[in-house]
């Protein structure tokens, strides 16, 4: 007897535990429903600091809320193949296969801004910015290089004096569209790179010590002599960090900044193909001015809108993104799209298909 | 409760009061039976939910999961075995720390303190224990991983001479296994330190006073008549430590540099399970690689169980072959 009830409430917790799971899934969007949150998105960490901004700015402007929830890249994918949330945001491109698991269909990816990835370091008594080719990060990154003397890093910073010390590599530790950014660039810049270690969110790295997030990196690096990481460019900009100049594919030594970040956009946008679904990488660009290690964010939506008047909404809001929402992009360190391109990216945007209307 | 014939007469309240205590008592009986069995209900629960989240990974990757050191998530590759080991290993530094301080802590509160001193100095031992996670993590950043590397470490491995045992060897970085146990000792300590210092001060005067008559001095007192009496006590509670260290995770990613790999120095970084779930969850979009975080966390969920049954196994031992 007594056992039969404990096994009945067991199946009961677990009914229940079921239950949750799907209340909690589709929450979301029937608490906007009731709340007059118009649309609900989930994703990327990275962008959230403008995206939030915008939608403050949209809220005022025309009303429309939009919620959205910061809780990484991962999750917006996720969030939006179930089919949770009325869009998704990442640092990363979704691969052909998380696109197919999609469950409302064909996903477009919507390039917003622009982020890039800078090398800090802890060099003591170093007063200009150190210079590095892609093969020296590489070599640093994967431990072959490990002294600042080594006569890899000298000859790039003729008239330096680099210290005999010991070079400690700082990477992220936790899963992050910036590693995503960091290892895309080494794989496609240096082959030996790509054949080793490869690119991804999270890879096993053949040297040094893993701290979480950029403020975890940027912090081992400010405290230990000797240390190199890798971090935003907006997070090393607003806290000052000493950061490399790093050799593009022109050879020029390029400090990052806005303008070469927008750059380096636009020697890849001219050479992208009419119906191209914007899942490119622009690392190691072409052109003298283009900052190498930066990357497109993207919001991600259905092609196909199951709501006619929240799929008009999510339109309208993504229309106005990309023409005024652009421009205050800078001001918080994100390069904006080349003109030319958003122009694109909104006629992309106008394939979005409304059920009803078609 | 034999059914009475209707008493309409409103004398009769005694009998009106004895039915009523009667309900309320079923009542009671029936709420905290809920009670109790909501809680390991909802343990079962969990336990279910998580493996069966994990039952992919387990049956793809099978032993590899805790044997392999190759956690390489773009090629599939999942190997949990340094994080297991920076768990126990962190864990275990942590208690070789804490275990001779906390029971100091509360042999000093129970049996030398001046009534005056115990309160402050429990209050603030026990403080140790609200202090959030995330604030031993900064603490550890920015005091305890620089005074490491500057001059702990260099003290141990070059004044020692401790560098040439394998434990406290290799380069100095400050984030390491070292530094996560420290943090991990100090947030075990309050723990360990108030369930000893209760069982102490529970120890009977008679006991005491019996050890001195027979001609102990205080310190024989103690080692022979007090602490062998709260013995199970003390178990329990550096049990209670061990559970707060092996679970612990913010403060310990903050800490510990985060590199799967088992290296038997103490100065080398390392990984802990809670950590590498805390780092991965957020960004894990392939199913396998959800799935191994999962069987992680299950891994992690059968160690803490094995900790409990050992403590009780312990504490029943103990408390068997204890001659009072």
């Amino acid at each position: 007897m007594r056992a039969l009830t404990v096994a009945a409430l067991m199946v009961f917790a677990v009914a229940c535990a079921k239950e949750n799971a799907n209340q909690s899934a589709t929450s979301s969007s029937t608490s906007s429903s009731g709340q007059s949150v118009d649309l609900t998105g989930a994703g990327a960490t990275f962008p959230y600091p403008l995206y939030s901004k915008w939608f403050s700015e949209y809220a005022r402007l025309t009303g429309v809320k939009i919620n959205y929830q910061s809780i990484g890249s991962g999750g917006g994918i996720r969030q939006l193949s179930e089919g949770t949330v009325d869009f998704g945001a990442s640092d990363s491109p979704m691969s052909d296969e998380e696109m197919a698991k999609a469950k409302g269909g064909p996903i477009l990816h919507i390039p917003t801004v622009l982020g890039a990835v800078v090398i800090t370091y802890n060099v003591p008594g170093l007063a200009a910015p150190i210079r590095l080719t892609p093969k020296a990060i590489s070599e640093i990154f994967s431990g072959k290089v490990s002294k600042w003397s080594d006569t890899r890093i000298a000859t790039l910073n003729p008239g330096v004096t680099l210290p005999n010390s010991d070079i400690l590599v700082v990477h992220r530790s936790d899963g992050s569209g910036t590693t995503y950014i960091f290892t895309d660039y080494l794989s496609k810049a240096v082959p030996a790179w790509n054949a080793s270690v490869g690119k991804g969110k999270e890879v096993k790295w053949p040297a040094g010590l893993g701290a979480k997030g950029n403020e975890g990196v940027a912090g081992q690096v400010k405290q230990t002599p000797g240390a190199i990481g890798y971090v935003e460019l907006a997070y090393a900009k607003q806290n000052k960090l000493a950061v490399a100049a790093v050799e593009n594919k022109a050879g020029q030594f390029i400090i990052a900044s806005v303008p070469a970040v927008t750059a380096a956009a636009a020697g890849v946008a001219k050479t992208l193909p009419p119906n191209t679904d914007y899942r490119i990488s622009i690392v190691d660009a072409p052109g003298q001015d283009s900052y190498p290690i930066s990357s497109f964010t993207w919001i991600l939506v259905y092609q196909h809108q199951k709501d006619a008047v929240k799929g008009k909404k999510l339109v309208d809001f993504l229309n106005w993104a990309l023409t005024t929402g652009e421009t205050e992009a800078a001001p918080l360190d994100y390069a904006p799209l080349p003109a030319e391109m958003a122009a694109k990216v909104r006629a992309k945007v106008a394939t979005i298909d409304l059920a009803g209307t078609k | 409760m034999t059914a009475l014939p209707a008493q309409p007469l409103p004398t009769d309240r005694r009998r009106l009061r004895v039915h009523d205590a009667a309900i309320g008592d079923r009542i009671y009986e029936i709420v905290t039976t809920v009670c109790a069995l909501v809680v390991p209900a909802l343990v079962v629960a969990i336990a279910i939910a998580i493996l069966a989240a994990a039952w992919p990974a387990f049956s793809k990757l099978g032993l590899s999961l805790v044997t392999s050191s190759d956690w390489d998530v773009g090629a599939g590759k999942f190997g949990a075995a340094p994080a297991l080991y920076g768990t126990l290993v962190s864990s275990a530094v942590a208690l070789v720390i804490a275990t001779p301080l906390a029971i100091g802590v509360a042999i000093f509160l129970s049996e030398f303190s001046p009534v005056w001193l115990r309160q402050p100095i429990g209050f603030l031992v026990d403080l140790l224990a609200a202090v959030p996670s995330v604030v031993y993590g900064l603490w550890g950043i920015f005091v305890l991983v620089p005074m490491l590397r500057e001059r702990v470490m260099p003290f141990l491995r070059d004044r020692l001479h401790l560098g040439s045992t394998p434990f406290f060897s290799g380069p100095a970085y400050g984030p390491s296994m070292l530094a996560a146990g420290v943090v991990l000792a100090i947030m075990a300590l309050p723990y360990i330190s108030a369930v000893s210092r209760e069982v102490l001060i529970a120890v009977p005067r008679s006991q005491r006073e019996a050890a001195l008559a027979l001609g102990a001095t205080r310190w024989e007192m103690i080692r022979d008549a007090v602490i062998p009496y709260a013995r199970s006590g003390i178990i329990g509670g550096i049990m209670l430590g061990l559970g707060r260290a092996l679970g612990e995770t913010m403060a310990v990613t903050m800490v510990i540099g985060n590199r799967p790999e088992i290296s038997a120095s103490l100065f080398a970084p390392g990984y802990t399970m809670a950590s590498l779930i805390a780092n991965e969850f957020s960004e894990a979009t392939n199913d396998l690689h959800l799935s191994a975080l999962m069987a992680v966390g299950a891994i992690l969920f059968i160690i803490t169980l094995i900790v409990n049954a050992v403590a009780r196994w312990l504490v029943w031992q103990v408390s068997r072959g204890r001659a009072v």
